[in-house]
């Protein structure tokens, strides 16, 4: 049981990274930011079931956080896409030197 | 003494024995010393104000863009005041140097007073104080300052008086005469170098007194820089001396010179050769020379003053004053007489070339000094102190002469509007018709320096030539008596370019054209007063000092001269020490017999013959020599320079080139330093040190550079390495 | 005077003062309109000057001691204290640079023209910082005094400066705080040393004193000292930020950096590099590395100003040529050298500061710095063709101005100990007239032939009420300088001692501390007051502020080890 959730956690988490890593369209980055970060919490419930309860504390905090972030998040996005109409990060990229 | 010594209380007795002694020697109590020196400073200050308000408002006629109109718009009294307040302070000095004159003429002194004002400098381990000192030679170089020094004030005053920075003129004049001063009393060598340095200063300031004229205050920085070579030199022998004998005052150092310094010791050479490139430097000796003929850039009473009378003597003062240490230097002293004598006929054989009247003067001037120079080398330091004298008094008329004969032309030439070189001797000719003062003068000045009986420079030169050849004993007896035989031809070849000299200028026809000879006419009485009391003492000056020989001879009208080595006896105090030493160590070599004095190995002459015969010999030599020039020289065909030009061939031009010197000193010493100047400016300096600066700086630039490519601002790649990043860490970590 | 300054109990706040009040002023003009901060900022610098005069009479002559000292803690953990005080060698640094920077400031009047609060805001943070770094008795307070003084100079460069400011005012700001951060480095290893010899942790200089290093040691914190303090002097082949520092920055900027900052270097060979590391001092290698420094950059920097087309820059290379004077002054470790060396450092101040203003009152006139382009400007401004051909002649050291003191002595001194070296920088005299005199000559003589030349005005009567004191102190310190020199000598002799202590023959100073302090301490230390802190009571007691009494000169007595 323990491990089967954990499997499923790590190919979450390891979808969300490809998912990252691939994809250009900012939309599906973030969402795949948020397949990572439910990867940790299911991780995190999984392992609160032998080590205690801080674990599910602490995945009350990420979704907070997460929820947090998808509002700036996406505001961002938002006000980006007014700028450049377009989602695409590779067209984003005023921080380099 | 003893026994009074238990009775009495030791501050009693101390002040009873110097009472004691004071009675003895006699007492000389100076008369107001320092203010000797300080009025030719207020006179300086005043001046200076003065030229300063009067700069200020010849500046605005500048910015107008013309000059200070003095014809029409009255003379302000900014140009009036230094008149007075420039000759006015040189007289309140002379005065009082005579005053201290006679006073120490009435007691018998046998050391030098020293004043003291406060201390100049003391860090502890040194410690200079400002002082004064007062002895037989400062009084005599005193006296030539202030007196010469004067005469030269009022003979400017007709000179200057129509120039624009006549109260700047008077401001730099009395500051000279200031330093000069300070050169001579000072009682120490730093304070004689205060003296030293501010004298370059004064004549770097008036030799480009029209610094307007590029040439002319390029030979004001070439005075400078030549004088600083020699100052160099005179600044190191100061720090041996110091290192050595850990004080820099006269009176100790010559005092403990002779017990603490070895004779013939390196260090004393060394000391020596120092000092003498330091005499080079300001008298103008081979090799530091050239700086003086350039001098006469200058307005003609301050080539009187400076580069005559007065500053280019320093050197042999320096060396009269430094005798001990030179007695205790064989090869120091035959340097000095070397340098001398090479100089003495070197600058005569150019002066023979010249067209430039005080280009002629100027070679004459170094030649004298080369003559004063043989004098203090080969131990006759009274005779050269009495050359540098009479010097001053001939050399100070034949250069105020010329000033008359300048300032004449000058008139002349401006009046028709010629620009025809008004120095140039071939502009002239004839010219005793119009200026007959001023020849006669100038011919009795010319008389003294050609050596003929019984003008001055007949005295001081014969003497010091015959201490050459009565050096020719004990160490370096071959070199002296060379120096003896170049010293008779150089005194030839005066006798020659003088006559030369006096004749284009005053004789034959006149080469000024009909228009400008109307405007000729004789200077006026400021100017010939000076001349006529110079030529007075240009014949009578000698006589102070006539050799024994000479005196009881039909030369000296058998004892009908006044005095007797007179200079010889009152500079004794101050040059017994070297003599002796000089002496002593003659008769430790085995070249003289511990019988003799001083004066017995002159009759050593090593070539036969006394004193008299000699100096018969040689006045007739010269007289002979001036009688061929001024009929040779009357049949010459000169014509004026324009059409002349310059000599094309032959020793001629290299004479009127002056051996090339200048040429040759600007190829190796002028050139190279300025090369290699722009080299480390531009290379060493821009390229590779900078250069090393900047790449450090480039460097750090570059590395940032390579490390920002990683920085690509997308998004994507940050990731990735983010990813891989902590893929590495768990690996390592973890597995 | 010095009673009257006594009944003021002057020397308990004096440098506390001098420190402070140009802080104070500096929050004064900025909050000032911006109209009327020139005129505040000079008045209160001047106030600043006229309050530290009274150092010269308060100031005991006899003691070679640090006087007036006082010590407060600051970080207890560390052992930092703000500690202050002053000795022969400080006194004339802190007057000299109490002396220039209201005459800067004067002199900036016309050349600022925009950001002027934030300019005169910096002169007084300038003044604060530099003081700061000669009154610092501790070695933080002094690093953090030595960093700070950077900061206003790159604003002052970079931002009133000429067209290439931003380069020079990079360029000085990274090469001095490179050098300084070697040196930080040094002194948190002593700070180490110090807290395992100890026993407690200081960085007070009189502790410092006493922790014994080896040869090695003070070899290598030797090398990082020097080459932060050379690097500010600058010493060959370190110079290279200044010519460029000095043609960008404005006339009181590179007045104040010829006047007192680079004293800052010197200074600090003579306060710490001696004192600290004695035996590398006089190691026989290192003082001829610094002796060899020292001439080649006179003769070098000479040469390389003789055909500078730039006035200003030509006087700049004169300065490097100058300090090359002062470090040959020190590292000859005799009493003429240093005290020769110290009046150079004083001289140059004067001389090349008034220099830069002159070149300044030029440039005001003509916008141009090159030599070419004037000629025969004393035709139309006498006075000020008098004026610079005087700070000139001072400047190459003519006898009778205060140059020539202090070159006679650097050099006497040097050939007391090594007379090749001396012989060698002699001939500096000679160059000297070689780099000044064509200058003087291509400006202010020949031919007037431009006629933007014409139309150069003389001085006006604020520049004059500039110059004039400073040609005056050129000539008094030349006529006059013993009570100068009277006052350095203890303390120059006291350096001296110190370094001569550490001699091979008799042991290491450093490893033989009990020995050298049972020894009349006066001899052997720049010692402090019998009352000055032992810094650790001065960290129990918190507060310690010592009278400024000199009694004698104590050192911390061996036995509270």
């Amino acid at each position: 049981m323990l491990t089967q959730a954990l499997v499923l956690s790590a190919l979450l988490f390891a979808l969300g990274t490809f998912g990252v890593l691939v994809r250009r369209n900012a939309i599906i980055m973030f969402l795949c930011i948020e397949l990572q970060l439910n990867a940790v919490n299911l991780a995190l419930v999984v392992f609160s079931r032998v080590a205690g309860i801080d674990g599910q504390v602490f995945v009350f905090f990420v979704m907070t956080v997460a929820a947090a972030e998808a509002a700036v998040g996406l505001a961002i996005i938002i006000s980006i896409f007014r700028h450049y109409e377009t989602v695409n990060v590779n067209s984003f990229n005023l921080l380099k030197w | 003494m003893l026994s009074m010594g238990i009775f009495s209380l030791p501050l009693a007795q101390e002040a009873a024995e110097a009472a004691a002694h004071a009675e003895a020697a006699g007492h000389f109590e100076p008369f107001l010393p320092g203010l000797i020196v300080l009025l030719p400073l207020l006179g300086f200050l005043v001046n200076g104000v003065l030229a300063l308000v009067h700069g200020r408002r010849s500046a605005d006629a500048v910015r107008r863009g013309e000059e200070l109109d003095l014809d029409t718009g009255g003379r302000p009294s900014t140009h009036t005041l230094p008149t007075w307040v420039g000759p006015g302070v040189l007289l309140g000095s002379f005065l009082l140097v005579v005053a201290n004159f006679l006073r120490m003429r009435g007691v018998e002194l046998h050391e030098a007073v020293v004043v003291n004002y406060w201390t100049w400098m003391d860090t502890g381990a040194f410690r200079v104080e400002a002082a004064l000192q007062l002895d037989q030679l400062s009084m005599i170089m005193m006296l030539v300052v202030t007196g010469v020094g004067f005469l030269i004030h009022v003979f400017s005053v007709g000179y200057m008086k129509d120039d624009p920075g006549y109260p700047r003129y008077f401001a730099y004049l009395n500051l000279f005469v200031f330093f000069m001063l300070v050169l001579v009393t000072g009682a120490s060598f730093p304070v004689m170098f205060v003296g030293w340095e501010g004298v370059g200063l004064c004549s770097y300031l008036l030799i480009g007194f029209w610094f307007g004229d590029r040439e002319k205050s390029d030979a004001g920085k070439k005075a400078f820089i030549v004088n600083r070579i020699g100052d160099f030199g005179f600044l190191i022998a100061l720090f041996l001396i110091f290192v050595q004998m850990g004080t820099l005052d006269f009176v100790e150092v010559m005092g403990r010179a002779p017990d603490e310094l070895v004779y013939g010791g390196a260090l004393v050479t060394a000391v020596t050769l120092f000092l003498l490139l330091g005499a080079a430097g300001k008298s103008a000796q081979i090799p530091l020379y050239v700086w003086l003929p350039d001098a006469m850039a200058g307005p003609t009473p301050v080539s009187a003053l400076i580069h005559a009378a007065t500053m280019v003597t320093a050197g042999v003062y320096m060396v009269a004053r430094s005798s001990v240490l030179f007695a205790l230097s064989p090869v120091g002293s035959v340097t000095v007489a070397g340098i001398g004598v090479a100089t003495a006929l070197f600058a005569a054989t150019i002066a023979l070339a010249q067209y430039d009247i005080k280009k002629v003067l100027a070679y004459s001037t170094v030649s004298q000094l080369g003559y004063m120079f043989l004098g203090v080398g080969v131990g006759a330091y009274a005779a050269g102190v009495f050359h540098l004298m009479t010097h001053a008094f001939f050399k100070a008329l034949l250069f105020l002469g010329s000033g008359a004969v300048i300032h004449s032309m000058h008139h002349a030439l401006h009046h028709t509007h010629s620009h025809d070189d008004p120095q140039d001797m071939r502009n002239m000719g004839g010219l005793k018709k119009f200026m007959p003062l001023t020849a006669f003068t100038m011919w009795v000045a010319t008389l003294a320096i050609a050596g003929i009986w019984p003008f001055a420079g007949f005295f001081s030169k014969d003497e010091i030539i015959w201490y050459a050849g009565a050096a020719a004993t004990g160490p370096f007896a071959s070199f002296y008596t060379v120096f003896w035989v170049l010293a008779l031809a150089a005194a030839m070849l005066t006798a020659f370019y003088m006559t030369r000299m006096m004749v284009m200028t005053f004789h034959g026809s006149n080469r000024t054209g009909d228009e400008e000879a109307k405007h000729l006419h004789e200077a006026p009485l400021t100017m010939t007063v000076p001349l006529s009391v110079l030529a007075f003492l240009s014949v009578f000056g000698g006589w102070i000092n006539v050799p024994e020989a000479i005196r009881n001879s039909f030369l000296g009208g058998f004892g009908a001269l006044p005095m007797s080595e007179w200079l010889h006896d009152w500079l004794d105090p101050v040059t017994h020490t070297a003599t002796a030493i000089r002496e002593e160590a003659l008769v430790a070599g085995g070249f003289l017999d511990g019988e003799h004095h001083y004066h017995g190995y002159l009759e050593h002459a090593p070539f036969g013959g006394g004193e008299l015969t000699w100096a018969l010999a040689s006045t007739l030599a010269a007289l002979v020599v001036v009688l061929v020039a001024v009929s040779v020289v009357r049949r010459w065909q000169i014509e004026p320079a324009a059409k002349a030009g310059e000599p094309q061939s032959g020793l001629k031009k290299v004479l009127y080139n002056k051996w090339y010197v200048d040429e040759l000193y600007d190829l190796i010493i002028v050139r190279p330093v300025l090369r290699t100047s722009r080299f480390l400016w531009r290379i060493v300096d821009s390229v590779i040190i900078d250069g090393l600066v900047n790449l450090s700086g480039g460097l750090a630039k570059f590395a940032g550079f390579v490390v920002s490519l990683f920085q690509t601002g997308s998004v994507n790649t940050y990731a990735f390495i983010l990813t891989v990043g902590v893929l590495l860490i768990l690996w390592t970590v973890g597995f | 005077m010095s009673l009257l300054l006594e009944s003021m109990s002057y020397g308990s706040w004096v440098l506390h003062a001098l420190i402070w009040l140009p802080l104070v002023g500096m929050g004064v003009v900025l909050a000032l309109p911006e109209e009327r901060a020139k005129t505040v900022a000079f008045w209160w610098s001047l106030v600043v000057f006229v309050l530290s005069l009274g150092l010269w009479w308060s100031f005991d002559p006899e003691s070679g001691a640090l006087q007036m000292a006082s010590s407060v803690t600051w970080i207890e953990a560390w052992g930092v204290h703000y500690a202050l005080g002053l000795d022969g060698i400080s006194l004339f640094m802190v007057l000299l640079t109490t002396f220039t920077t209201p005459l800067a400031i004067l002199g900036s009047f016309n050349y600022i023209q925009k950001k002027e609060r934030a300019f005169y805001a910096l002169m007084l943070l300038l003044e604060m910082g530099v003081v700061g770094v000669f009154l610092a008795t501790d070695l933080f307070l002094f690093y953090v005094f030595f960093e700070l003084t950077l900061v206003p100079m790159y604003f002052i460069v970079g931002i009133w400066g000429g067209e290439r400011r931003i380069y020079a005012a990079v360029k000085f700001f990274l090469y001095t705080a490179l050098g300084s951060l070697l040196m930080l480095v040094a002194i948190l290893y002593i700070y180490a040393r110090a807290k395992a010899q100890l026993g407690f942790p200081s960085f007070a200089y009189m502790d410092l004193l006493r922790v014994p290093l080896t040869l090695q040691e003070q070899l290598w914190l030797f090398s990082a000292f020097a080459l932060a303090f050379s690097i500010k002097v600058p010493l060959f082949p370190l110079h290279t930020w200044l010519p460029d520092a000095h043609v960008e920055a404005p006339t009181p900027g590179s007045v104040v950096l010829a006047a007192v900052l680079l004293k800052m270097g010197t200074y600090g060979f003579l306060r710490f590099l001696l004192p600290l590391f004695p035996g590398a001092a006089q190691h026989p290698t290192v003082v001829t590395v610094m002796l060899v420094l020292g001439v080649a950059g006179i003769i070098y920097a000479a040469w390389v100003a003789a055909v500078q087309p730039d006035a200003k820059k030509l006087v700049a290379y004169t300065s490097v040529a100058h300090m090359g004077f002062v470090v040959i002054g020190i590292f000859a470790l005799t009493v003429n050298g240093v005290q020769g060396g110290l009046v150079v450092m004083i001289s140059h101040g004067i001389s090349t500061g008034a220099l830069f203003l002159l070149l300044g009152m030029l440039y005001e006139r003509r916008h141009t710095r090159l030599i070419e382009d004037f000629g025969g400007l004393a035709r139309v401004a006498p006075w000020l063709a008098t004026a610079f051909v005087i700070t000139a002649l001072a400047s190459i050291g003519l006898p009778g101005t205060s140059g020539f003191v202090g070159e006679f002595l650097a050099l006497l001194g040097t050939f007391e100990s090594r007379p090749l070296m001396a012989i060698v920088a002699s001939t500096g005299v000679i160059f000297a007239a070689y780099y000044m005199l064509p200058m003087v000559q291509k400006v202010f003589f020949n031919q007037l032939e431009k006629d933007e030349n014409r139309e150069v005005k003389d001085l006006d009567r604020r520049e004059l009420t500039i110059l004039t004191p400073m040609l005056a102190l050129m000539i008094i310190l030349g006529v006059f300088p013993t009570p100068v020199l009277e006052r350095m000598e203890p303390s120059v002799r006291a350096v001296l001692e110190r370094v001569e202590a550490a001699s091979p023959d008799r042991g290491l100073a450093a490893e033989a501390p009990v020995v050298r302090d049972a020894e009349p301490v006066e001899i052997t230390l720049p010692a402090v007051q019998a009352a000055a802190p032992d810094s650790r009571l001065a960290s129990a007691s918190d507060t310690e502020d010592t009278d400024h009494g000199n009694a004698q000169g104590g050192l911390p007595a061996a036995d509270q080890d």
